[in-house]
């Protein structure tokens, strides 16, 4: 029997699996919305703005691991989405996104709302598509779910016309998908393999890189047996967080700009570095020249256009995380029977006496609160079980560093792209996908604020979100450069005007609660947390705090600015005073 | 150092802006490409003249081959292999000149295809250095203006009885 494009349209996303799509109406996509007004299996969530939405489907793909798909119409809406495909796309994100478009006798008229959202979008997606024919869609939809999903996982976009959802057409739904031109590798070359375990072998102060890639392909168990037989210690980028258990005797944080002084330590004293789903961004490596000097390095990942990018590779191996730590666990087995306590045990004094010496910290205040004791308390709270999504700024950084985060698909932040506005719509997202965990949004007072709109989608959708706005009336993070850098020239980083969040939360007939000394931080959160129904947590902060370490922008990750306390930046004060 | 990529490509809508947009979004820079079908009318050939060390090489064929409908990438270099261009060059010589033009054009095996009261339009194949030896040799007789088509290029085959 013949259907209407849009009856493909819905039939294929059951094929996939999907049960939420995250969206927006607008005129070219009136009839795919009139075929989900009734549908029993795809609840469309409605969200404030298509920003939101393409977050959401990110915030859903994170915590699940499945693609996030999310519609919209043409024109603006489409152009709405663009940021969030490109964050979907820097952090490796599945995704499907369907927008509208003018009907296919009207593209290239400049027609009302028309805009060549495939051309916007084809270098921030994994791939995209035009479908100019209505027989074409039920294969097109099969491949892009094919490729968001395979090999490096990212954002795949359909541009829909008008005229292919109206028209009819016998449908064949492809029961598997084949493209002759897409074969990721999967498998790793073995003979690299046991090259990687001769060297794990052979080195004496080894260190894990993982990232996320190790989320994306499900291999932490793989990763702590590798790290736990050779008694390797593991330091997670921002991607991978919760891909290594943050409570581990063996990880030692993040490493990079705002990194552990261990990690980076560690890192820089290496002399092998095994690197497994990450990509050398540059806020991971400082200055490349200077970067890991010593070390051999063992580069696995999916994608080999990672591979030898930024840094210099010893062992390159590409293929799937999960099969390769498990090859590599057993051919480490196989080489060798040694007895790794032992072996590690000056590698692993030295980096506890780097642990010791400068231990991630800040100065705890009775008076006015520090962030940082914020979070402590969120993690003490909700005894790490939660689901944590982040803005950008110190937010991130905070929650990145003080947080811990000891299973994967817990934590929600825009790496790559680092885009403000993020960690709101994507705590929605992972809430829709768990209903019973709590989701906590740690945000910043300038972040929260672009996309504050969605609070609406939570309150009516009954999603019970957290959102922990670390409230400092500062872009706190640009600040804190302007501070260190632009002889604390504050140019439009004051946001003078914050708005009163918890009136904010009671518009939106949410609920707003605010703490403004230390002592109503844990009150607030408890309260928060017994709240069933979305909270704003206005925590007024130390608006001088610094994120630290902090590594300059140009120098090597072990050329780190510390914090200084208050008693030692006293006794120099006093010290120059006598001079 | 330039490189001579061949890349086999599904033949469809968008697929070029793919690979430029490739190009131009990395800061790689292509000195030329010339696109054409193969025997199989669904596939197209792109030949890519670009430079860089061998790093960017490195990731120039590797960023191709992540191309989804990228399905073959090979850097000639590594390929013994022969390759063609060719140019039209419209010149204007003035009379005592129009002989040379015309000795040149025979001693480079080019044909006359156009001319005019005034200008011959002559089309010259070879490689690279040849085209452009000849470019050189008529600039002084007055070149109107040239169009080069961009390299193509093809793997040799080897020649030993199997
Ligand atoms: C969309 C977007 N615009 C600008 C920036 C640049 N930026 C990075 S951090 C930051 C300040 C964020 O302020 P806030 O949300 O209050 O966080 P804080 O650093 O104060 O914790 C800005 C403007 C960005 N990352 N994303
Ligand atoms: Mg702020």
């Amino acid at each position: 029997m013949k259907k209407t494009g849009s009856e493909i349209f819905l039939e294929s996303l059951k094929r996939q699996g999907v049960k939420h799509i995250f969206g927006y109406p607008g005129g070219v996509v009136l009839n795919i919305f009139d075929m989900l007004y009734d549908d029993k299996n795809i609840e469309l969530i409605l969200t404030r703005h298509e920003q939101g939405a393409v977050h959401a489907a990110d915030g859903y793909a994170r915590s699940t691991g499945k693609p996030g798909v999310a519609l919209v119409t043409s024109g603006p809406g489409a152009t709405n989405t663009v940021t969030g495909i490109a964050t979907a796309s820097m952090d490796s994100i599945p995704m499907v996104v369907f927008t509208g478009q003018v009907p296919t006798m009207l593209i290239g008229n400049d027609a009302f709302q028309e805009a060549d959202i495939v051309g916007i979008t084809r270098p921030c997606t994994k791939y995209n598509y035009l479908v100019k024919d209505v027989s074409d869609l039920a294969e097109t939809i099969a491949e892009a779910f094919h490729i968001a999903t395979t090999g490096r996982p990212g954002p795949v976009l359909i541009d829909l016309p008008k005229d292919v959802s109206v028209g009819k057409v016998e449908p064949v739904y492809p029961s598997s998908v084949k493209i002759r031109s897409f074969n990721p590798t999967v498998e790793g070359n073995p003979w690299m393999i046991k090259r990687a375990a001769h060297e794990i072998e052979k080195s004496k102060k080894p260190v894990i890189i993982a990232g996320g890639g190790v989320i994306h392909s499900e291999a932490s168990k793989e990763l702590k047996q590798l790290a736990e037989l050779t008694e390797i210690p593991v330091t997670t980028t921002l991607m991978g967080l919760g891909a290594f258990p943050g409570t581990h005797k063996l990880f030692l944080g993040m490493p990079g700009m705002h990194g552990t002084y261990y990690a980076n330590k560690a890192i820089q004293a290496s002399d092998l570095l095994i690197s497994v789903g990450m990509r050398f961004d540059d806020r991971v490596t400082g200055k490349i020249a200077a970067f890991a000097p010593n070390a051999k390095i063992i580069h696995v990942d999916i994608d080999p256009t990672s591979i030898r990018k930024n840094v210099r590779v010893d062992i390159p191996i590409v293929g799937d995380a999960k099969r390769i730590l498990a090859d590599m666990v057993a051919a480490v087995k196989k080489e060798t029977k040694k007895q790794w306590g032992e072996i590690r045990k000056s590698w692993l004094k030295e980096i506890n006496k780097w642990k010791k010496q400068h231990p991630l910290e800040y100065e705890y205040s009775d008076e006015v609160i520090k962030p940082q004791f914020v979070i402590e308390k969120l993690y003490e709270l909700t005894k790490g079980n939660a689901i944590i999504s982040t803005e950008v700024g110190q937010n991130q950084m905070w929650a990145a560093q003080f947080f811990k985060y000891n299973k994967p698909r817990t934590w929600l932040s825009s790496g790559g792209l680092g885009t403000m506005g993020y960690g709101f719509p994507a705590a929605i997202g992972a809430q829709l996908a768990h209903p019973n965990k709590i989701v906590i949004d740690i945000a910043g007072d300038g972040s929260i604020q672009m996309n504050i709109q969605e609070l609406a989608t939570a309150v009516i959708n009954k999603l019970p979100v957290k959102v922990a706005i670390l409230n400092n009336r500062y872009l706190g993070m640009v600040r804190q450069w302007q501070e260190l850098f632009f002889k604390e020239r504050y140019s439009h980083t004051g946001l003078d005007v914050v708005p009163d969040f918890v009136k904010v939360a009671e518009a939106y007939s949410a609920v707003g609660l605010r703490a403004e000394k230390p002592s109503e931080v844990e009150p607030v959160i408890k309260e928060a947390l017994k709240t069933k129904a979305p909270v704003f947590m206005d925590f007024v902060c130390d608006w001088k705090e610094k994120v630290y370490p902090m590594v300059p922008a140009g120098a090597a990750i072990d050329e780190m600015l510390l914090l200084e306390k208050e008693e030692k930046k006293e006794k120099k004060r006093k010290l120059k005073a006598v001079k | 150092m330039r490189h001579t990529i061949s890349c086999l490509v599904e033949n469809k809508f968008g697929v070029l802006s793919r690979v430029a947009g490739l190009f131009s979004g990395r800061g790689y820079n292509i000195e030329s490409l010339s696109v054409g079908e193969t025997l199989d009318p669904a596939i197209s050939t792109m030949t890519i003249v670009t430079s860089g060390d061998d790093q960017i090489i490195e990731q120039i064929t590797k960023q191709l081959n992540k191309l989804i409908d990228v399905i073959k990438v090979v850097d000639l270099v590594e390929v013994e292999h022969v390759e063609r261009e060719m140019v039209l060059v419209k010149v204007n010589p003035k009379k005592e000149n129009k002989a040379e033009v015309l000795r040149l054009t025979e001693i480079f095996r080019g044909r006359v295809i156009d001319s005019s009261q005034k200008t011959y339009t002559v089309e010259i194949t070879g490689d690279e250095r040849k085209i452009e030896a000849f470019i050189e040799l008529m600039k002084p007789m007055g070149i109107k203006e040239f169009m080069r088509t961009g390299k193509v290029a093809i793997a040799r085959e080897s020649i030993k009885p199997k």
